[in-house]
């Protein structure tokens, strides 16, 4: 696909470091310990979540990966994740489906389009969005966002019903649903997305760009050809960013979505929940076994983090070799 | 160079997974801390009293107490009164939720805990390791009403009974011009509106005393147990009694439940109550503490945990059947030496008449004067 010829790359001739001094060897240490310092914590907060979890999974009596109640103050306790898995990836999805586009335009547009006077306000205005926290964004959600959609989800239960998905058991109850969660996320994950893309698009080299211009290419081919081929795992690792931030956020979706243990395909209906909003709801009148129980569900979240992350390198290992990151 | 750069880049974005993902798990995990990490009841209260003009006998020093956030409007009017009349008084009480302030207190971190339900036997059980020689009590301090609050333009003086209120909250009457509505309201001109049900997402003690009074009210309408989760199904939910009452507030046709608070201070109308009194009892502090005076103590020896069902279903003339009562939590023998006195000087000032009087301009009743007696011989024999 790319017919951009490139000189390689001459590689700076390396030398065997001969000389070490102090400074040498107390930044090494430091920067090791750093290092061992983040694996220690990680595997420290591994091994605590493990060892809570598993005792409060030994005394469930639903089963903990399909049942959809969060009982576990009754006697016995039933309690277990299918509805909060599902609500966390469905939101995510859709934040998803709604950010990358959008973020990723913002940073073409910045990079490629915007006059120079307009690309730095709106880089900075995308900065300020990122600096709202997030039970700000969770209250205009409720009290903003939510009436407001009232419209466009009757809209999409008018015309869109068939799909399944956009449609609404009861039109007249409020838009308090995982879609407009979804809606939220985006808008909350879009400036570490722009951002990062912003970034790695600038990094595309001049020299590839000018290249394709000195062939004949449009500036949408120039973008297509020699950008979009470059920067593409690092909109993928800055999509994952914003997706971590997604399957995590708490106190936003706990403001806006009308948490109920019931799992519906159609995702205007005011149901389900999130692992974070389930622990934030049900943290504070638990007992020492419900704390446990809800410490289990963390631990599931990490899990779908670490392998969102892992499926992310894996992709971007794998398109490593159209990404021009060889040229 | 390109290469080296790319790979800068590469780093940076793998440190930025990992970190973000440690900041996100810490979040979780610290939450469980937040009971234990807090430091350790604290430091001394002389002991010498003072009576003063405000009528308090002020002790110095300073005590640490955590709990439910259903007394704390009332709980900071009194320790501001308290540290006002009394300087060299500290009393800090973090507002948490029950559960939270009962874990504090076994843990031997406060002096007192407030919790809108009674000890649990086996949490009496886990404060014998805290009151060396006692236990923990329950001190009836605070009442309140839940008003159950709607929206219905064009509709005033929304009477209901608990067998229709349940049958709501439950989904089986669904529409405002429902035949049981209407006769309970033969004056109103309901719409054919759908009725949208409004509930506590998080765990609550509002929840657990709502779903109390409906089923020991109307039992057969309400099949479910009381629970601080909210064990029905359909309606909406939102997080806490703002939540739910902001909701309300912004939708019409809806119904739901909160303390008497929310609804004076946002213009909320509340549902008169038909329980066979010669009137429909409406939600004012006053009926509350009427309702709460049908309560019984079943408490043993010093502690005065309340049964409340009396009040569920009276049908005395002004007594408001759907009450809270939130408590106190000390040992009853066996309390720090470096805190009792503060704390019993504490408790006595917010049990008296002029303590009292302060709940009804918060949207709390005082309690009915039979309990309040029993409160403060029961507070004096703290040790």
């Amino acid at each position: 696909m790319t017919t951009i010829e490139t000189p390689p790359a001459a590689a700076p001739p390396r030398k065997a470091a001969t000389v070490t001094r102090a400074g040498d060897r107390v930044f090494a240490a430091m920067s090791r310990g750093s290092g061992i310092l983040l694996l220690v914590v990680m595997a420290a907060i591994a091994v605590f979540l493990t060892v809570r979890a598993a005792s409060a999974i030994s005394k469930d009596h639903g089963n903990f990966l399909t049942t959809f109640e969060w009982t576990p103050s009754l006697n016995p306790p039933v309690f277990g994740i299918a509805v909060l898995a599902y609500g966390t990836v469905v939101s995510s999805i859709i934040a998803m489906l709604i950010a990358v586009p959008i973020a990723l335009g913002i940073a073409l547009f910045i990079t490629h389009y915007a006059p120079r006077r307009l690309g730095g306000p709106i880089a900075y205005v995308i900065d300020l969005l990122a600096a709202v926290p997030s039970i700000i964004y969770g209250l205009w959600g409720a009290l903003f966002l939510v009436p407001h959609l009232k419209g466009l989800n009757l809209w999409l239960d008018n015309y869109l019903s068939w799909t399944v998905i956009f449609h609404k058991s009861d039109p007249n109850s409020a838009a308090r649903s995982l879609f407009t969660v979804g809606i939220l996320l985006a808008i909350m994950i879009l400036p570490i997305i722009t951002n990062v893309s912003r970034e790695v698009i600038n990094q595309v080299p001049k020299m590839h760009q000018e290249a394709a211009l000195a062939l004949g290419a449009t500036r949408w081919e120039v973008i297509r050809l020699s950008v979009l081929p470059f920067a593409r795992s690092g909109v993928i690792s800055a999509s994952m960013l914003g997706l971590g931030r997604a399957l995590g956020e708490t106190m936003a979706v706990a403001t806006v979505l009308s948490a109920s243990p019931v799992l519906s395909a159609h995702i205007l209906d005011p149901v389900g929940g999130t692992f974070s909003q389930n622990i934030v709801a049900k943290f504070g009148e638990a007992d020492e076994f419900g704390r446990d129980a809800l410490i289990a569900s963390g631990l599931v979240l990490f899990v779908i983090t670490l392998l969102v992350n892992g499926a992310a390198r894996l992709i971007i290992a794998r398109r490593k070799e159209y990404s021009g990151a060889n040229a | 160079m390109k290469l080296q750069r790319k790979s800068g880049l590469q780093a940076l974005t793998v440190g930025a997974v990992a970190i973000s993902g440690a900041l996100l798990l810490t979040g979780c995990g610290s939450d469980n801390n937040s009971g234990s990490s807090s430091p350790s009841s604290s430091s001394s209260a002389s002991g010498s009293s003072t009576a003063n003009a405000s009528g308090i006998s002020c002790v110095q020093g300073q005590i640490l107490a955590s709990g439910s956030s259903a007394q704390q409007n009332a709980i900071e009017a009194w320790v501001k009164n308290y540290q006002q009349a009394c300087s060299g008084a500290t009393i800090n009480y973090k507002t948490s939720s029950s559960g939270e302030g009962i874990i504090d207190f076994n843990q031997g971190t406060d002096a007192f805990a407030g919790s809108d339900s009674p000890l649990k036997p086996e949490e009496v059980a886990a404060s014998k390791k805290v009151c060396a020689t006692g236990q923990g009590i329950n001190i009836p301090m605070v009442g309140g009403p839940i008003a159950i609050g709607y929206n219905l333009p064009g509709v005033n003086n929304l009477v209901l009974d608990a067998s229709t209120i349940a049958k709501i909250f439950n989904g089986k009457i669904t529409t405002w011009n429902d035949k049981a509505i209407k006769a309970l309201n033969p004056s109103a001109t309901l719409p054919s509106t759908k009725i949208q049900t409004v509930h506590r997402q998080d765990d609550s003690g509002t929840t657990d005393n709502l779903t109390k009074y409906m089923h020991g009210a109307a039992a057969a309408d309400w099949p479910y147990e009381h629970a601080k989760a909210w064990a029905a199904h359909g309606g909406q939910a939102a997080a806490k009694s703002s939540g739910v009452s902001a909701l309300v507030k912004q939708t019409e046709g809806s119904i739901g439940y909160f303390e008497l608070s929310y609804a004076t201070s946002q213009s909320i109308p509340t549902v008169k109550i038909a329980t066979g009194a010669s009137q429909p009892v409406e939600a004012t502090t006053q009926n509350a503490s009427a309702g709460i005076a049908q309560a019984k103590v079943v408490g043993t020896g010093s502690d005065l945990a309340l049964d409340l069902s009396a009040a569920y279903t009276t049908k005395a003339d002004n007594a408001y059947p759907i009450v809270l009562v939130t408590y106190e939590i000390a040992c009853d023998k066996g309390n720090k030496a470096s805190t009792l006195p503060l704390t019993k000087s504490f408790l006595n000032y917010i049990a008296s008449d002029s303590g009292q009087q302060q709940l009804s301009s918060a949207g709390y009743a005082p309690l009915p004067t039979e309990i309040a007696t029993k409160v403060r011989s029961t507070i004096s024999t703290l040790s």
